[in-house]
């Protein structure tokens, strides 16, 4: 089984350790991951601003990059998103409509792909507050949303209960937007803020020490709000605490 | 339905409440059993507190003619008044959860939501017929039936009815489809006097604003302003903003009026085609008094308000009050069929572009909505902006999808004020897509040139380097000057908003790319090198 491995432009150049962690996890399960050199952008700024003729050209280059894998992997529920459901800027041919359907975001990558049982070398013993990104939730659906009435479910939080001593904690509105929301962050800065410090307040109130996640772009943001605030919260990528990061 | 000034319910969130109001329970707000006084819409807080500052309610966007609504600039007001905007934050969530609550409690929820969708779009599909069976059915009761093409038409067909009727005072309850044709003003500049009977929309009307929302329209207004707003326009004592008191002094003021007018007016939640019935569903049981008092009754009707038979209206009034409210029913659900004796019963059918939305193919499914304000709710952006923010009679992520159908121009700027959580679409009781919806008007929007040429720029040279790999590593390579530690397309703004309120983030040492290369590309090539020899 041959996995491309995609780093998104945000963890390339600012989270390096999250690429590191996702490569090193799918290598402990005995995968051959390539990590295509050329990469860049899933074309996502472009397209969530309407821009889909400017996408173009960065979605080919995504689609000639990944093309000869089994299986393209990111860290990323937004990106895959992009991926799966609005990478339309190009002539869908079967190359395309192959690369769209191959591409999976990590968690539901090890759930449902490769379906794991354990993670030995795992060992977080914090208190944490999981935070689903919207994409990751509503679009490529790891979790039951809060809106459904339906049974509950969570791949992320199923993995997490694998690694040793980790203690989740409960949020008072476990899957609000922590307005991140791409562009939306810059374009609209008073809302994205505000609902960033009403996100990490709620982190706090919860009494976690860690904020883990599938995406690092929501952290980004919340991390910036939280230094902003003061609110003594660390963030981490859920890849890292999966492969066995000590924090 | 509208805002509810005396409902008051504990909060298991007493953590989140601003100490200045959370402050003090509100000893004229208990039921006679002595328990606190709870109600289906909206509970509000006491400010009570002697010493709380007295915050200006913020005002919606600036309208200038066409030109696009500075939803931001609106937000950023309403953001600046922490009082006014975690009230309705808080409002509006405890809804949400109600809403959560009702919804989850009833085991066949989901497929409730996939009925009323599907009932939604087979009358859409047969919209033609189901109209002309109303209006034959409507005839037959006795019911005067009349067709606007717009609001414009709308309003003079009313205002024709009146004439005719010599009738100089209307009173009404609460109807977004008389927003929508600017029915208020127009009645005002033909010298007819429109009492409003929905305590928040009539709120509205005194204060001179537009409803923030489709069901709460005062939801935005804290007491204080209420109190203020009924001291300037009746009379009342500025300093007592006791619900009771407020609540009292408005029935008092308006009752007689009602009593006294010469028409009546509704609006219409469901229009049942096989019997032609008008059916409203309120909680103060004033679209009754509206429909029942005066001689003369008029309902506006928009034309995608029918469901073919008076069975499926069973469907949606079990997800209306829900969604809306986490209410099982409203207080009432009125039936108006034909004309009461002695009075006189008008239809008035309006288009008003819903025509044309339903030949758009990405966006038609937006005529399936109930204008239950589910979305508006649980949309987190409106929430912290205020309904007034979008300068647009629908606020909220179901206005950001059908006010563009009315002026692309003028609302360009709407689908933009969204983070597409998608949480709109899930608490949808009809399944409208909505924030796919809210893509998908981005791309129209970006296509025909209705976004700002200067983020249409950002996202071209955005485009340009992101396709490139060279200048992508070019680009993000040395990470050393503040400009590079920004995110990619916040990097073409030359405005930085990012660092205004957050921190930057900090750039590592190497990127991943330059990990790669120097720990991995090396050792595969040494790899490859050994396995040559």
């Amino acid at each position: 089984m041959r996995i491309g491995l995609f780093v998104p432009c945000y963890v390339d150049a600012f989270e390096p350790e999250v690429g590191i962690a996702t490569l090193e996890l799918l290598e402990r399960f005995g995968l051959d991951v390539d990590y295509p050199y050329d990469q860049t952008c899933c074309g996502q700024p472009m397209t969530n601003t309407g821009c889909h003729t400017e996408a173009a050209a960065t979605e080919a280059l995504f689609v000639k990059n990944f093309s000869k894998f089994d299986y393209v992997v990111a860290p990323s529920g937004s990106c895959v998103h992009q991926v799966r459901e609005h990478l339309t800027a190009i002539p869908q041919t079967e190359e395309v409509v192959g690369v769209r359907q191959k591409t999976f975001e990590l968690v539901e990558f090890l759930h449902d792909v490769l379906k794991i049982e354990d993670l030995p070398w795992a060992e977080f013993p914090h208190r944490v507050a999981y935070h689903s990104n919207c994409n990751a939730l509503r679009g490529i659906h790891h979790a039951r949303p809060s809106e459904i009435a339906r049974p509950f479910f969570s791949k992320p939080l199923n993995l997490l209960k694998k690694v040793r001593g980790v203690e989740v904690v409960d949020l008072t509105r476990p899957d609000e937007c922590c307005g991140f929301g791409g562009t939306f962050s810059v374009f609209e800065p008073a809302v994205s803020a505000k609902m960033g410090y009403d996100k990490v307040a709620d982190h706090a109130r919860a009494g976690a020490q860690y904020v883990v996640s599938s995406d690092s772009s929501c952290m980004m943001h919340q991390k910036g709000c939280a230094e902003r605030l003061g609110v003594p919260l660390k963030f981490i990528h859920i890849a890292q605490v999966l492969n066995g990061a000590a924090a | 339905m509208s805002e509810d000034l005396a409902g008051h319910e504990g909060s298991s969130e007493s953590g989140m409440i601003h100490p200045e109001v959370a402050k003090g329970a509100d000893e004229g707000e208990r039921g006679q059993d002595g328990g606190r006084l709870k109600h289906a819409e909206a509970a509000s807080r006491p400010i009570g507190s002697p010493k709380a500052v007295r915050e200006p309610q913020p005002r919606g966007a600036k309208i200038r003619g066409d030109r696009p609504i500075d939803q931001a600039e609106a937000a950023e007001r309403f953001l600046a008044a922490p009082l006014h905007q975690k009230a309705h934050d808080e409002r509006l969530w405890d809804l949400r959860k109600k809403r959560d609550t009702a919804a989850h409690g009833i085991p066949e929820w989901e497929e409730l939501r996939e009925l009323a969708s599907q009932i939604k779009t087979h009358t859409l599909s047969n919209l033609d017929r189901y109209l002309e069976q109303f209006e034959a059915a409507a005839k037959v009761n006795g019911v005067h039936v009349h067709w606007a093409r717009d609001g414009a038409e709308h309003n003079r067909i009313v205002h024709g009815i009146l004439r005719d009727h010599g009738a100089k005072t209307l009173i009404k309850s609460k109807s977004m489809l008389t927003e929508e044709c600017g029915f208020r003003h127009y009645m005002a500049a033909h010298d007819i006097e429109i009492i409003e009977t929905d305590l928040g929309e009539r709120i509205q009307q005194l204060d001179d604003e537009e409803p923030s929302h489709v069901v709460v329209p005062a939801v935005h207004k804290t007491r204080f302003d209420v109190a203020e707003v009924f001291a300037r326009t009746m009379g009342t004592d500025p300093e007592n903003d006791d619900a009771h008191y407020l609540a009292e002094s408005q029935r008092m003021h308006t009752r007689p009026l009602i009593l006294q007018a010469d028409a009546g007016m509704t609006g219409c939640n469901f229009a049942v085609a096989e019997t032609g019935t008008v059916v409203t569903c309120t909680n103060e049981g004033n679209a009754d008094l509206s429909g029942n008092v005066p001689p003369l009754q008029i309902h506006s009707i928009g034309i995608e308000k029918l469901i073919p038979r008076v069975e499926h209206l069973g469907v949606f009034l079990r997800i209306l009050a829900r969604s809306a409210l986490g209410s099982p029913i409203t207080q009432y659900t009125s039936h108006f069929r034909g004309p009461r004796p002695g009075s006189e019963m008008h239809y008035v059918l309006v288009d008003n572009g819903r025509s044309e939305r339903l030949g758009m193919e990405e966006f038609w499914t937006s005529l399936k909505c109930i204008r239950c304000g589910a979305c508006m709710n649980t949309c987190p952006v409106y929430r912290r902006s205020g309904g007034l923010s979008y300068g647009a009679t629908y606020s909220g992520p179901i206005g950001l999808i059908i006010d563009p159908t009315y002026n692309k121009r003028k609302y360009s700027t709407l689908p933009f004020s969204s983070t597409m959580n998608g949480s709109c679409t899930n608490v949808c009781p009809v399944k409208i897509n909505i924030h796919e919806q809210i893509f998908a008007w981005r791309k129209v929007l970006a296509e025909e040139h209705q976004i700002p040429l200067l983020k249409q720029g950002m996202m071209k040279a955005a485009g340009a380097v992101l396709s490139r790999p060279a200048a992508y590593r070019a680009a993000i390579g040395t990470a050393d000057s503040a400009l590079k530690a920004l995110p990619r397309f916040a990097v073409y703004n030359p405005l930085n908003t990012w660092g205004k309120a957050r921190e930057m983030p900090e750039a590592p040492r190497q990127s991943f790319h330059a990990w790669y290369k120097q720990n991995r590309m090396a050792r595969k090539s040494s790899t490859k090198k050994d396995a040559a020899e």
